[in-house]
């Protein structure tokens, strides 16, 4: 008994440490570029991110100039009673008493660095960063009169509120329609089911570019060009597959003597699902709601056709590629821009979490 | 089991002729009501210039209080005929949003597309009717899928897009179920889960940025600002740009597929997690009183009881690698022996405007997906309805 | 239940009530601003019939045309939208912007921007689905003509007076917006490319020789070796464009060791890739490359690093560590910050390898084409055909005037005045190859394998019938 007991502890111990190597793994790398955006440029070209934790480093503690010590690049030198070549040189040599001779700059230009090395903390942080991400750029012009003109950046507030207006929608009217049609796949009976079932899955795999040309045109026709309404109804057709997908998985899974009482109880089809099929959904309606909200925050193509005409709605992502187009891999405002357009998921993800993590029939409703 | 309404129904009021008027009327107004509101309410949406945050809220309640009103009235109407209607007409209430929205767009511009397919780069002129179209020399007929089954980075799609079909599938399920059981067993599920499920709340091009930090590439002998080559050379070895490392090609397309295996584990492991919490604790005493390990409970009574769940985590994942673009498109566009059929299809589509051959692609996306619909199919079978 | 579903839809029903009242006055409120700007317009439209003075502008236009018209306030109130591959709000975007600023000003026509980076994708959408825009700044004159194959532009001629077109261009310009014959589009801003960058400082305190001939520069080459250092910073990594890098030094080759007749051929699809002239332009500059001792990282880091970053080891704190970069003068917008023209980076013209092809020049830019032909969209076109449409980039960097009226004193950038000086003494130009051939290739297949090449997986016979394969026909 004890034994069994001690080999259950020792499981348990097994399981939290697989996990726990595994979540490393997974956090690693958004860490990485976490810390990476609080670090100013150049310390981000030039070191890893992992700088930021204590470790060893050659520091310099003295500059020695070659030319006053008439050296032979190109032969063997003697420095400091060391001996080597340049090659040897540049890339350091350590002397017996733990230091290292390092040859800085080429054979014309070079200095000598005498180094020692030291523990160090790399804590230099800022919100700078962010503020340019934030803050939009500003552009300098210098007239032919001479006289420096400066255009300041606009800043990103009203991106924002763009794209909540377009992702809110976009996220809940393609749930609901897809609630109900899932709903109707699992649990009613209609001629055409499967027919209709398969046009769903065989549609998730449409790329949704083939679409933009036709929906653009009937677009122009309806004079709903530019507008929200566009978009939202755009971002549900192009979701709705997913969604009646996923949500069908969910729903027909659902324990059948639930749905069976409450149709004895003389409840109608629409009353089970309102009272019944969308409160015991939520874990999957929470982690649908999280995917779409995710791919219209993103988009960028999407809302360029539909929204794009209309500069005054300009969105996160469109910021976002001003950024990335501007000055090409410019890590740091690259990684602080990831941040900032993460930070709207991230609170939608955090406020559904609990939905998702609680599991299919939490409570009451289990067995 | 019979239609529900059969079973118990409420006695529609007795009354007189005034009450049936009333009702007649109340089906027509009703409706007539909603509609003038959502009409209303889309003009507004169409036209107006109030302020932003007006219109977000506006757009809100009119968006999802819209979409519930509609359902909830044609509910009502269809309540209100007599039963044989009443159950044949019910289950289009439901379903048929869906599949009208669906329709309108993706299932004809697909039904486009395919004919676009059968015409050479500029597509079917414009100017003819039907019957000249096809007449005329514009039409190439299957000429386009040839072209998509003998062309060189065609067929380097094809093979890369298995591999991200089998590695990428395979890897996101096994992760996702190993997660989730072990989650479930252990004693920080909240806070494992949490971390697992993060980086899906990560765009595409967060994610490449947060990736392109571990494979980044520096010359060797200097300071490797790389994760994964700064290990590799603390270790002895050389830097190498990963993705880009022609030399191991095409095992260089698993770099960019150990991303997608990154951002999807936690929405399988999400969806696992919840199947396996709805399997009957009985189910699991019986088994361990029976004398099973608790990996024999794992195989023969879990996993069987979360068979639905994994076709359709699998089937998502599957269709999700089949249409990869965007990792691919931002770390390599594709060269290096990368290519996958959606950078092909934008390739071909946008940046040579071959139209033909574009559409061509996407179709054959389409047909590759037939498999997996059958599949589904079979599961769709056994769900018996009411 | 019922009850409370009945509360639900009489809410709604009030609640849309209200808004819909919110809504209108909302709407009526924003249309008075609207309707006085159209009154402003018309008053001064008025104005200006009555005194025919029009607005007073620095820039020359062609007479009698709709720029003319425009001039007097014809078209006040009116939008043009431009579409292009840069975001309205990047550096590019910003100077647009400021170039057409002086326009909308004197004009009252409005210029609206909706470009971005998916342009590839979004121009063929919308042309696709009749929603053109009304002009489009194409970065590659290849790519406009796909959109001139399938007839979507107004050709120049049916707006533009040929005296006018020679008096503000040199004919080569002229030449490159030309297909089968007819001119389709105005040039409108370039960058020179056959430029090679310099840590000034370093490079001044080394007592390092400007080379001006082939020899000196492979001379220069083995000194900086012999000092310990690598001549050349070396990147073409750009993602899905990777390779585009590589195809420039291609094409400066192909001046530099052929004549401009084969260059011609060569774009036009009648020189193949597989022929001795082009190949051997290829291994001019790959038996640079591909010794390790030349380049920064060895060959093997060419493919791998960004293009953007390459140039960065020049300005290492520690001295450069390779000192030579040939690139657009774009460049130096991916240069450190805080790094100053003139004092932290030189640049030279890239020498020429056979002096009987003279001194050519490389250039890439951008040209305007009309899609929807009004009298306003015609007016922002004429505008664009003077160099004060260009404005925003010559007092901002980054470009060049494409047109030969432009003037020393236009530029507030010294960097590019002193570019603007090199394109005058070159002895011919040419543009960008691979932006003029079709996508396939130039922006495709020539990419793909010229990448494949340098990064070893490809010799160049593969790479190049490679190419020529891809070249529709």
């Amino acid at each position: 008994m004890r034994g069994q007991k001690q080999r259950k502890q020792f499981g348990k111990f097994l399981v939290n440490l697989t996990l726990l190597f595994i979540i490393i793994v997974w956090t690693v790398p958004t860490l990485g570029i976490f810390v990476s955006s609080f670090r100013n440029r150049t310390k981000i070209d030039t070191t890893g991110w992992w700088a930021v934790l204590p470790h060893r480093e050659w520091q310099a503690v003295s500059e020695l100039d070659p030319k006053s010590l008439d050296l032979d690049p190109d032969g063997i030198m003697e420095i400091e009673g060391i001996s080597g070549t340049f090659d040897e040189f540049r890339t350091g040599v350590e002397t017996p008493d733990g230091k290292r001779l390092t040859w800085l700059g080429n054979k014309r230009l070079g200095r000598i660095e005498v180094q020692e090395q030291v523990w160090a903390v790399d804590w230099d942080f800022s919100l700078d960063n962010y503020r340019q991400v934030l803050g939009g750029q500003d552009f300098e012009f210098k007239r032919p009169d001479g006289t420096v003109e400066v255009v300041p950046g606009d800043n990103m507030i009203n991106a924002f509120l763009n794209s909540l207006a377009v992702a809110i929608p976009s996220t809940v009217i393609p749930i609901l329609i897809a609630a109900f049609a899932a709903y109707a796949f699992a649990w009613m009976k209609f001629p055409g089911r499967r027919t209709l079932f398969i046009l769903v899955v065989a549609l998730l795999v449409v790329p949704l570019q083939i679409a933009l040309v036709p929906i653009l045109r009937d677009y122009k026709a309806l004079n709903l060009n530019g507008t929200f309404l566009a978009i939202w109804l755009a971002h549900t057709g192009f979701g709705l597959a997913l969604a009646t997908y996923l949500l069908y998985n969910y729903i027909s899974q659902l324990p059948r003597d639930i749905l069976e009482s409450a149709f004895i109880d003389g409840a109608s089809h629409f009353t089970v699902f309102t009272q019944l099929v969308m409160p015991l959904s939520l874990p999957a309606l929470a982690s649908f709601a999280i995917f779409q909200f995710l791919w219209v925050w993103n988009d960028y193509l999407v809302a360029l056709i539909f929204l794009g005409g209309n500069p005054e709605f300009e969105l996160v992502t469109q910021r976002m590629a001003a950024i990335v187009g501007a000055r090409g891999q410019d890590w740091h405002l690259l990684t602080a821009g990831a941040f900032v357009s993460m930070l709207l998921p991230l609170i939608v993800f955090f406020s559904l979490q609990r939905f998702f993590v609680r599991g299919l029939l939490a409570g009451s409703v289990k067995g | 089991m019979n239609l529900p309404g059969n079973e118990v129904r409420r006695q529609a009021p007795s009354g007189g002729m005034l009450n049936k008027i009333g009702h007649v009327l109340l089906a027509v107004v009703i409706p007539f009501v909603s509609f003038f509101i959502l009409y209303l309410g889309f003009l507004f949406l169409r036209d107006s210039k109030a302020s932003r945050e007006v219109i977000v809220l506006v757009a809100i309640i009119w968006g999802v209080g819209g979409v519930g009103l509609l359902y909830w009235v044609f509910n009502w109407l269809v309540e209100k005929l007599p039963d044989p209607w009443k159950g044949r007409l019910l289950p289009f209430v439901f379903v048929g949003p869906a599949v009208a929205i669906l329709s309108w767009y993706l299932a004809v511009p697909t039904l486009r597309t395919f004919y676009i397919s059968l015409f050479d780069r500029n597509g079917p002129p414009a100017d003819l009717n039907f019957i000249q179209q096809l007449l005329s020399g514009s039409f190439v007929g299957p000429a386009n899928y040839i072209a998509v089954f003998t062309e060189d980075l065609m067929l380097q799609a094809f093979r890369n897009n298995l591999m991200w079909i089998v590695f990428g599938s395979t890897f996101s399920v096994i992760f996702g179920l190993l997660i989730a059981v072990l989650a479930d067993r252990s004693s920080f599920e909240k806070l494992a889960k949490s971390l697992i499920f993060l980086p899906m709340a990560i765009s595409f091009v967060g994610a490449s940025i947060i990736w392109n930090f571990i494979y980044e590439y520096r010359p060797a002998g200097e300071t490797q600002i790389g994760l994964l080559n700064s290990i590799v050379t603390s270790m002895g070895g050389t830097p190498q740009a990963w993705p880009q490392w022609v030399a191991v090609a095409p095992w260089n397309n698993l770099f960019l597929i150990v991303i997608v295996v990154w951002l999807q584990a936690g929405f399988a492991m999400v969806l696992f997690s919840a199947a396996l919490k709805g399997i009957p604790e009985e189910m699991l005493e019986a088994g361990r009183i029976d004398g099973a390990n608790e990996f024999q409970i794992f195989f023969r009574i879990m996993l069987p009881s979360i068979q639905g769940t994994l076709i359709s985590v699998w089937t998502t994942i599957v269709i999700f690698t089949l249409k990869i673009f965007d990792v691919v498109w931002v770390m390599t566009g594709g060269q290096f022996g990368t290519h996958v059929i959606a950078t092909q299809f934008y390739r071909q589509t946008f940046t040579n405007r071959n139209s033909g051959f574009g559409s061509a692609i996407a179709i054959i996306l389409l047909v590759a997906v037939i498999p997996v619909m059958f599949y589904n199919l079979k599961q769709f079978r056994e769900q018996e309805a009411f | 239940m019922k009850k409370v579903l009945w509360q639900v839809l009489a809410l709604m029903l009030v609640a849309s009530m209200v808004l819909a009242a919110c809504g209108a006055p909302a709407a009526t409120e924003e249309a008075p601003a609207a309707t006085e700007e159209a009154h402003a317009a018309t008053e001064e439209a008025a104005m200006t019939e009555e005194a025919p003075a029009m607005a007073e502008v620095d820039f020359a236009y062609p007479a009698g045309g709709a720029l003319e018209e425009a001039l007097k306030g014809t078209y006040a109130g009116t939008t043009v939208t431009v579409d292009g591959a840069f975001e309205g709000n990047d550096p590019d975007g910003v100077k647009l912007a400021e170039s057409v600023k002086a326009f909308e000003e004197a004009t009252g026509i409005t210029v609206n921007y909706i470009g971005n980076k998916e342009f590839e994708a979004t121009i063929s959408v919308r042309v696709d689905a009749g929603d053109a825009p009304d002009i489009v700044d194409f970065p590659q004159p290849g790519k406009a003509a796909q959109f001139v194959a399938s007839g979507n532009i107004v050709p120049v001629s049916e707006y533009l007076s040929d005296e006018w077109l020679t008096q503000q261009y040199n004919q080569s310009w002229r030449d490159m917006v030309t297909f089968d014959g007819s001119e389709m589009g105005v040039f409108h801003r370039f960058n020179g490319k056959s430029l090679v960058w310099y840590p000034k400082k370093a490079w001044d305190a080394a007592g390092y020789p400007i080379p001006q001939t082939w020899e000196e520069l492979i001379a220069l080459n083995d000194q900086i070796v012999a000092d310990g250092d690598t001549p050349w910073c070396i990147g073409i990594e750009s993602g899905a464009a990777t390779g585009w890098a590589a195809t420039d030094w291609t094409e400066e080759m192909m001046l530099r060791t052929t004549s401009l007749e084969n260059y011609d051929a060569w774009v036009a699809g009648d020189l193949a890739f597989d022929s001795p002239e082009v190949k051997k332009a290829v291994e001019t500059w790959s038996a640079m490359w591909f010794n390790d001792a030349y380049v920064y990282g060895g060959r093997s880091s060419i493919v791998t690093t960004f293009f953007g970053d390459s140039p960065t080891p020049m300005f290492d704190a520690d001295g450069p560590k390779c000192w030579m970069h040939k690139q657009g003068n774009f460049i130096t917008g991916f240069f450190p910050e805080g790094t100053v023209a003139g004092e932290d980076y030189g640049f030279f013209y890239f020498p020429p390898v056979d002096p009987a092809y003279g001194k050519p020049f490389l250039v890439a830019g951008d040209s305007m084409y009309m899609f929807n032909d009004r009298p306003e969209v015609r007016a922002l076109m004429e505008y664009f055909t003077v160099p004060q449409s260009a404005s925003g980039w010559l007092q901002g960097g980054g470009a060049l005037a494409a047109h030969q009226t432009a003037t020393p004193d236009m530029y507030g950038v010294e960097l590019e005045k002193g570019i603007a000086e090199l394109v005058a003494n070159a002895t011919s130009f040419r543009f960008d190859a691979s932006d003029l051939m079709p996508g396939e290739v130039g922006a495709g297949s020539f990419w793909e394998h010229i990448s494949s090449y340098v990064a070893g997986s490809e010799d160049i016979d593969t790479a190049m019938q490679a190419i020529d394969a891809s070249w529709p026909r």
